[in-house]
């Protein structure tokens, strides 16, 4: 295998491992903003103990998100350092901004939100709440306009230097408010907030259907269903505004994801489907003109098709197909679900039924799957530019590391982050398993 | 030596480096002695006095090397993909170091915890080490073209110098600390910790001194700024004084001060190898082949307002970590939700 392949391989399986956990800590930083500002206002102890166990899942899932992280950061350097090279001018700007506003202000009120309960009184620590919170998020933007200028350069030129050609910044904001920036941010963030809020959901149902901390659990899934429904409806919006975005930009994406073959021809939209490459035919259920008409308000009204694209030019067709299909899929169900789960937890008694919260115990699963299928869309789709339409994936990568050297690394990523994602699982199990803490119930020295 | 964007610059990420050897040293040098202590309680005071502030103090690692992709991004590609069996061991150093604070509290098995202390501390050793012999390496020379592109192999990497520089690295951190864990600690931990001071301050000093020989006769180079500027030397004598001084105040019980004085050691010492270094960063085997702030930075545009970023940004990040600190002041104290 060339070193482009396998270097692309490790890089999809390196943040693919790494987005697990990153979505967790944006969603969980908003629902212990939620739990803790509950608190301040109600003074209701069963507040101060969800805040706190929430707290400790968040705690275990940042720790996976710094670790898997600085991976990232290094990859593009010891993996792509030609493509580095090329927009270093560019895409290093918005990393180092992601260093300096984002991860020091979440690292360091991340250490007052874990330990400092009884350094400081219960307003500044809900400040840090807040701060780590609005960190994560800080993170989010910085990360998405860094991948958006890949997906859809702007504000920059190519450029002559003594090292070879490359990328400078002619306008730092057009670089930042790149085409496809606001609504992939807002379509991420939504999504992140999902996996969090269905975290929550998962484990008080479980609650709910076991019968244990029952106050806790009914409490917890409120605040967990209506921030995913909120999110969910709003991942739905994005995502449409997002997809107008992809047919303006990346056409050759947009016909992917529906395998639109014809150049120029309407277009429909696939419920689900298998995608026959060699025959340009798609196995499925479709809605007529549905892609035209969501597109352009008329069913008939063409939409490109790949291909207008020379052949080199193409993403692969099924991978972005299926992906986007699940990922739409999976949404759909989450507002499902979520409506069901907002119905029944707003009431003032019973619990849910027993089908929904066996439902809602693996709803955890949605938004994680649906968040990877969403980023598998937009890369692999973006395919085969690194920089789209300015530069090649294959032009990207580090001419002086061998494929060996990869192979190494890749078979280490592989086994490490499988050792890693077991320990994941068995903390988090024993962490619900043994439940908040009756002792969170009573208030810190500090907060007497 | 001009002081224009690209020497600022030079500056900055010096300062970042510097940052991230001041704070990250110190808890990879808790990291490097957890295993010299046995009993639980001790290993977890180790791991609690760095546990609020060890996280925030890698963020420097990661800012410096955004600053450094964004800067100089001929260097930042050059050094990381060219090194790349070293960076992605030291990867994995990081990826357990994280791990293994996080995860060793929460089960109380005795071989659950002795696993994660063991990878703690071989994380700690191995991560400092690693960045020794990268450090020593850019400094002594390595083989690129003239794209920048490293023509060496991984063994190249393990020469000389660089393992030599790796152990200074290593003494070092182990050496700041133990000053640290003195100023975190009290009782019996205290009286343990405090008698390790002095050594890790002689075994420091023998590799200080031979890595300073080693230097002075195979890269004379590094001695040029200081012979042109003669009152340079200052530097040198500063960070010696620096040295010398911690076992002084850690005699008179004066640990606070002796933590400064580390902190000025460590960070005169990287500013004796910036200094050494300016105006390249990365020494090519050939001269003519150095990445050097002019011929490996970014275009001015994107200097100027990475400038204004770290303009906004810096007084913010000082204020969180000079409040972190304040508010983690004193002894550990263990409680339920610590590691």
């Amino acid at each position: 295998m060339d070193v482009t392949l396998l270097s692309r391989i490790q890089f999809a399986m390196t943040i693919a491992f790494h987005y697990l956990y990153p979505p967790l800590s944006i969603g969980l930083g908003v629902v212990l903003v939620v739990m803790e500002g509950l608190y301040l206002r109600t003074r209701v102890p069963i507040y101060q103990q969800m805040t706190r166990f929430w707290v400790r899942v968040f705690g275990l899932t940042f720790a996976l998100g710094v670790a898997t992280g600085i991976v990232m950061e290094f990859e593009f350097g010891t993996n792509w350092a030609s493509y580095s090279r090329f927009v270093g001018d560019v895409f290093g700007s918005a990393l180092a901004a992601e260093g300096i506003f984002a991860f020091f202000l979440e690292s360091g009120f991340l250490a007052l939100l874990l330990f400092g309960w009884d350094k400081v009184g219960p307003r500044l620590h809900f400040f840090a709440t807040l701060m780590v919170c609005l960190g994560a998020h800080f993170s989010a933007i910085w990360i998405v306009v860094a991948n958006s200028w890949m997906q859809t350069p702007a504000g920059c030129r190519i450029a002559e230097h003594g090292l070879g050609p490359r990328a400078e910044v002619t306008d730092f904001w057009a670089m930042v408010f790149n085409p496809s920036a606001a609504e992939r941010l807002t379509h991420t963030v939504l999504g992140a907030w999902q996996a969090g809020a269905f975290l929550v959901v998962s484990v008080s149902a479980y609650y709910l259907l076991n019968g244990r901390h029952a106050e806790f659990a009914r409490r917890s899934l409120r605040v967990g269903v209506a921030l995913g429904l909120v999110a969910s409806l709003g991942s739905l919006a994005t995502g449409h505004v997002s997809a107008e975005g992809v047919s303006r930009h990346q056409p050759a994406k947009l016909a992917a994801m529906e395998a639109h073959f014809p150049a120029s021809a309407p277009a429909d939209m696939y419920v689900f489907g298998w995608v026959d490459e060699d025959s340009r035919h798609v196995h499925g259920v479709a809605l007529p003109g549905m892609l035209s008409w969501i597109l352009h308000g008329n069913a008939t009204a063409p939409v490109t098709g790949l291909s207008a694209f020379a052949p080199e030019d193409r993403p692969p067709v099924q991978v972005v197909f299926q992906a986007y299909h699940l990922m739409v899929a999976i949404g759909m169900g989450l507002i499902g679900l979520s409506l069901a789960g907002v119905f029944y937890a707003m009431r003032r008694v019973g619990s849910p039924p027993e089908w929904l919260l066996r439902l809602l115990v693996l709803s955890v699963l949605g938004p994680q799957i649906a968040n990877q299928a969403g980023w598998m869309t937009a890369e692999v789709g973006r395919q085969p530019w690194i920089v789209y339409g300015v530069m090649r994936t294959s032009e990207g990568v580090s001419r002086s590391v061998s494929a060996e050297a990869v192979v190494f690394s890749l078979v280490l990523f592989t086994l490490v982050y499988m050792l890693l994602f077991a320990l994941f699982l068995y903390l988090l199990d024993s962490k619900i398993k043994h439940g908040p803490l009756p002792e969170d119930l009573t208030a810190s020295p500090k907060r007497a | 030596m001009t002081i224009d964007l690209n020497t600022i610059w030079f500056l900055l990420v010096g300062a970042l480096l510097a940052g991230y050897a001041v704070l990250d040293g110190f808890d990879l040098g808790v990291g490097i002695l957890h295993l010299f202590v046995t009993r639980d309680e001790e290993r977890r005071v180790f791991i609690n006095a760095i546990g609020p502030v060890w996280d925030g103090n890698e963020v420097w690692l990661v800012t410096g090397g955004g600053a450094l992709f964004a800067a100089f991004p001929a260097v930042y590609a050059g050094v990381f993909s060219g090194f790349y069996p070293a960076m992605i061991l030291l990867l994995f150093a990081l990826i357990f170091r994280a791990v293994a604070i996080e995860f060793r509290s929460k089960q109380p098995m005795a071989w659950w915890r002795r696993t994660w202390d063991v990878s703690f501390s071989a994380a700690s050793f191995l991560g400092s080490f690693l960045m020794g012999v990268a450090f020593g390496n850019v400094i002594r020379g390595i083989p690129l073209d003239v794209h920048g592109e490293y023509l060496g192999g991984f063994t190249t990497l393990l020469n000389p110098y660089a393992l030599l520089a790796g152990v200074t690295t290593v003494a070092l951190f182990a050496m700041h600390g133990s000053i640290y864990l003195v100023l975190k600690t009290d009782s019996a931990i205290q009286a343990k910790v405090r008698a390790w001071v002095n050594t890790t301050i002689i075994v420091f000093v023998i590799c200080y001194a031979t890595t300073t020989m080693a230097t002075l006769v195979y890269l004379p180079h590094m001695g040029d700024h200081f012979k042109a500027h003669p009152w340079t030397f200052v530097l040198p004598v500063a960070t010696m004084l620096a040295i010398a001084n911690v076992p002084r105040e850690i005699l008179h019980g004066r640990d606070w001060r002796a933590f400064l004085s580390s902190c000025a050691a460590v960070f005169g010492l990287m500013g004796l190898v910036g200094f050494g270094m300016y105006p390249n960063l990365v020494r090519g085997t050939d001269p003519a082949t150095s990445l050097s702030v002019y011929s490996a930075a970014s275009s001015d545009g994107t200097l100027t307002t990475m400038l204004i970023i770290v303009g906004i940004g810096m007084p913010l990040v000082l204020a969180y970590t000079i409040s972190i600190y304040w508010i983690f002041r004193g002894k550990v104290k263990l409680d339920s939700m610590s590691y």
